[in-house]
């Protein structure tokens, strides 16, 4: 976890199914509108390929893929877009979340509708991808003035 | 066809909880239990409900799989009881 696999076979798979599962997790969430899955479900697979790199490639080297600092600001922007959106429909008279309501020229009700969810489910996605690879950063970080027992688990 | 699929599913869902409570190396204990979440998946999307499957199969099988790596990786591997 906070080094690196020695093995090369590891590595090589590792980074190989990592780039199908994040490509896969993009299609479900840009197809969430009409077919099983959506932002959490693509997010959460867009997650598990960054946690593959984490886990294989050690927390140091891992962090161009997605930084540690820069992983919580994410999520707040993924929640803001999801929630202020919502707060965009107001200020055209629309109901909280009734993406239809905004007058875009040339286009008509239901695919302004389309694409209000699409930004919402994009929203949706960033917040839970980086959601949960905050959670997983936190639980191996390194802290060496607490946790007496730490190493004691006898993984590398 | 689908009662063989189910009776079979269920008969690896009731493997696996046990293996996940039994075992003394808690690291088999993650990966059993992950394979839970994956046979639960199986069970939902055979009874009709793809949603709740394929949400069951990413959480359950995988991330729950990994932050319970990552916690033993804080502990200690073997119980004690």
């Amino acid at each position: 976890m906070t080094n690196p696999s020695q093995s090369l076979i590891i590595k090589m798979v590792s980074r190989t199914l990592a780039t199908f599962i994040q490509v896969f997790g993009i299609y479900v969430i840009i197809h969430g509108h009409y077919s099983p899955g959506g932002g959490f479900q693509g997010g959460a697979l867009l997650a598990a390929g960054i946690l593959l790199i984490r886990m294989t490639e050690g927390r140091e080297e891992s962090q161009p893929t997605l930084a540690t600092a820069i992983a919580t600001p994410l999520a707040s922007l993924g929640a803001v877009i999801f929630a202020g959106l919502g707060v965009v429909i107001l200020f055209f008279g629309g109901n909280y979340m009734d993406y239809g309501a905004v007058p875009v020229p040339g286009m008509e009700v239901p695919v302004v509708r389309y694409y209000g969810i699409l930004i919402v489910e994009v929203g949706i996605g960033l917040a839970v991808m980086t959601g949960l690879v905050s959670i997983f950063d936190d639980m191996v970080r390194t802290n060496r003035q607490s946790g007496p027992d730490m190493g004691r688990g006898g993984m590398s | 066809m689908n009662w063989v699929l189910e009776i079979f599913l269920d008969i690896l869902l009731l493997t696996t909880a046990i293996v996940a409570l039994q075992a003394k190396d808690l690291m088999t204990s993650a990966v059993a239990t992950a394979a839970f979440g994956f046979t639960v998946a199986l069970l939902f999307i055979s009874m009709g409900a793809i949603d709740v499957g394929f949400t069951e199969a990413v959480v359950g099988a995988g991330i729950v799989g990994v932050f319970f790596v990552a916690a033993i990786y804080r502990t200690t591997r073997k119980t004690k009881d």
